[in-house]
């Protein structure tokens, strides 16, 4: 297995911004706090640094969905840099990360910095969601084309429902239950009480979650993430530096990329899942290692939903059977579960920092850096999972080969 | 109302589609009553969204093609959000499943059914929505119950 070559890239340091609903902070200054963190982190300076990734590079709408494109942290800090690259075309917001290991193995670069900046809580301010959804400010000439072609006459113009299709039909397929999807929320609320960048901390309980108001159903209030304001970065490393890094190098086993149904939301071939199914597959194609080795899974939250297939497509459980396998939500507590899930609180609770926040998750608990959520036994083996729908790009992480 | 379909009474806001060659007869066949597609004459595949090349043949040989208008639920969402200007809420987002090609589908609205009628698999019909926007006359795909479907 070891001709896979991101086998031969670590990750070497890891940052993160303030975090908050609306910082009202310039996001390039967020986005430079977190870069010049993970920066340190890896006992690195920003000379070392000759490659930089991002996702999805300098977009104005939806406002807020990007704080910096890849030039402005280059100039922002004079890197010079061998390789770099942005873009929201790519196998999820990881698969910037991804594209990193793969250029540090091919020797464009030897430590890519790799960041995503959003700003969605202040760039909404007051206006609310409905202000960010396509069309809302174009008066009466709008016209819808692309993909939103085939939601947008039909008044669907958000993920919230695309997502409640899916979600629907498993719930027909296989007996999902609100209270099973609900475990999901209730359990990222726990995990969020015991980090201090969470969003929402207040305690939540089955009843909360299932009184809460209706979005599109079976999806309520509490199956949707928050917008918030915040950065994240990781260093990507070639493994032959780790005699000059920091800290003990988290080591990259595997990735999947794989993208091999329609990319759509709704002319996908299965509705139960996503392409996740194929990223993962992909993914377990590329390493030794099996789901029964994993430690812990921090796996993107977007909607509850979505979680709840990357569970299924990693082979966690079965597909079709995610829904006993939360049942009570045992299996995924930090504390006692066979697999500790989103252990910082997801983004559900503690903000979608979009995908990179996973990542962090995974290899603060991986370097022992949990404090009082670090998961207990020294884990060794974790996984990062971000995207939904025709979006996903996993990594697999250990901390020794 | 072949010649001149009369804009649906009571219209909600919607936005409408902007119209190309290779998507005017889906959006606008709904006045004349008729659900077309964009189908391969070389293989007969229906290709939706359309292109100009046949996805399974590669075919540039492709036309618009009426469907029965007959469909079945594939699953659906009642939507309590105000995301924009739509219709009256709660409204019903459901994806069909057309029956002449197994991996045809559609994302709409389901309309002219209770909300405690929904069940994923019942047989649906089209219905059209017909908006008048300038030069245009669009005809929005809607999907009720088939009441005559035995």
């Amino acid at each position: 297995m070891s001709t896979f070559i991101e086998k031969q890239t670590v990750i070497s340091g890891a940052g993160q911004s303030d975090i908050g609903r609306r910082l009202f902070r310039d996001p390039l200054e967020l986005t430079l706090d977190a870069c010049l963190a993970a920066i340190a982190d890896a006992g690195l300076t920003t000379k070392d640094i000759d490659g930089v990734a991002t996702y999805p590079g300098p977009m104005s709408i939806p406002p807020g969905f990007s704080g910096a494109g890849v030039v402005d942290v280059q100039d922002a800090l004079r890197l010079e840099l061998g390789w770099w690259s942005g873009g929201i075309e790519a196998p999820g917001q990881l698969g910037s990360v991804i594209n990193a290991c793969l250029a540090v193995a091919a020797g464009l670069a030897t430590h890519v910095l790799c960041f995503r900046s959003v700003y969605e809580g202040s760039a909404q301010g007051t206006k609310g969601r409905a202000s960010t959804m396509p069309g809302s400010g174009g008066g009466g000439s709008f016209r819808a084309s692309g993909f939103m072609e085939w939601t947008l006459p039909f008044a669907a113009p958000s993920a919230a429902p695309w997502i409640a299709l899916m979600a629907q039909r498993h719930f027909h397929e296989f007996g999902t239950t609100r209270e099973q999807l609900g475990q999901i929320p209730l359990n990222a609320r726990k995990n969020a009480a015991l980090n201090p960048k969470a969003i929402y901390t207040d305690p939540m309980t089955m009843d909360d979650y299932l009184n809460v108001r209706m979005v599109s159903t079976p999806l309520s209030l509490y199956d949707c993430d928050v917008p918030c304001d915040g950065a994240t970065a990781v260093i990507v490393s070639h493994v032959d530096t780790v005699a000059d890094l920091a800290k003990p190098p988290i080591h990259v086993e595997a990735v999947g990329t794989a993208l091999r149904g329609r990319p759509s939301w709704d002319q996908f071939d299965d509705l139960t899942t996503m392409a996740n199914r194929d990223a993962s597959a992909q993914l377990w194609g590329r390493t030794d290692l099996t789901p029964a080795d994993v430690d812990l899974a921090e796996m993107y939250d977007g909607f509850s939903f979505i979680a709840l297939t990357w569970l299924e497509a990693m082979g966690f459980c079965g597909h079709g059977e995610a829904g006993p396998f939360l049942e009570g939500g045992t299996n995924i507590a930090r504390d006692s579960g066979v697999l500790p899930l989103n252990t910082h609180g997801g983004q559900l609770s503690a903000g979608r920092l979009h995908g990179y926040g996973f990542l962090h998750e995974a290899c603060t608990q991986l370097w022992g850096e949990g404090g009082p959520r670090q998961v207990a036994g020294d884990p060794e083996v974790g996984v990062a999972c971000a995207g939904g729908g025709p979006l996903a790009g996993a990594l697999l992480l250990t901390t020794h080969r | 109302m072949a010649d001149s379909p009369a804009p649906t009474a009571d219209l909600p806001f919607r936005i409408l589609p902007a119209l190309t060659d290779l998507n005017r007869e889906f959006w606008t066949a709904g006045t004349r009553g008729e659900l077309r597609f964009l189908r391969c004459n070389a293989c007969g595949y229906y290709n939706h969204p359309p292109t100009a090349v046949c996805p399974v043949c590669h075919s540039k040989d492709l036309a618009p093609s009426t469907v029965s208008g007959r469909a079945t639920l594939h699953t659906y969402t009642i939507n309590h959000q105000a995301w924009m200007p739509g219709p009256e809420l709660p409204y019903v987002i459901g994806i069909v499943d057309i029956p002449e090609q197994a991996d045809l589908r559609l994302t709409t609205n389901i309309v002219n059914c209770a909300h405690d009628d929904l069940v994923i698999g019942m047989p649906m019909r089209v219905t059209f929505e017909i908006h008048a926007d300038g030069e245009d006359v669009i005809a929005i795909p809607l999907f009720e119950p088939d009441r005559t479907s035995a």
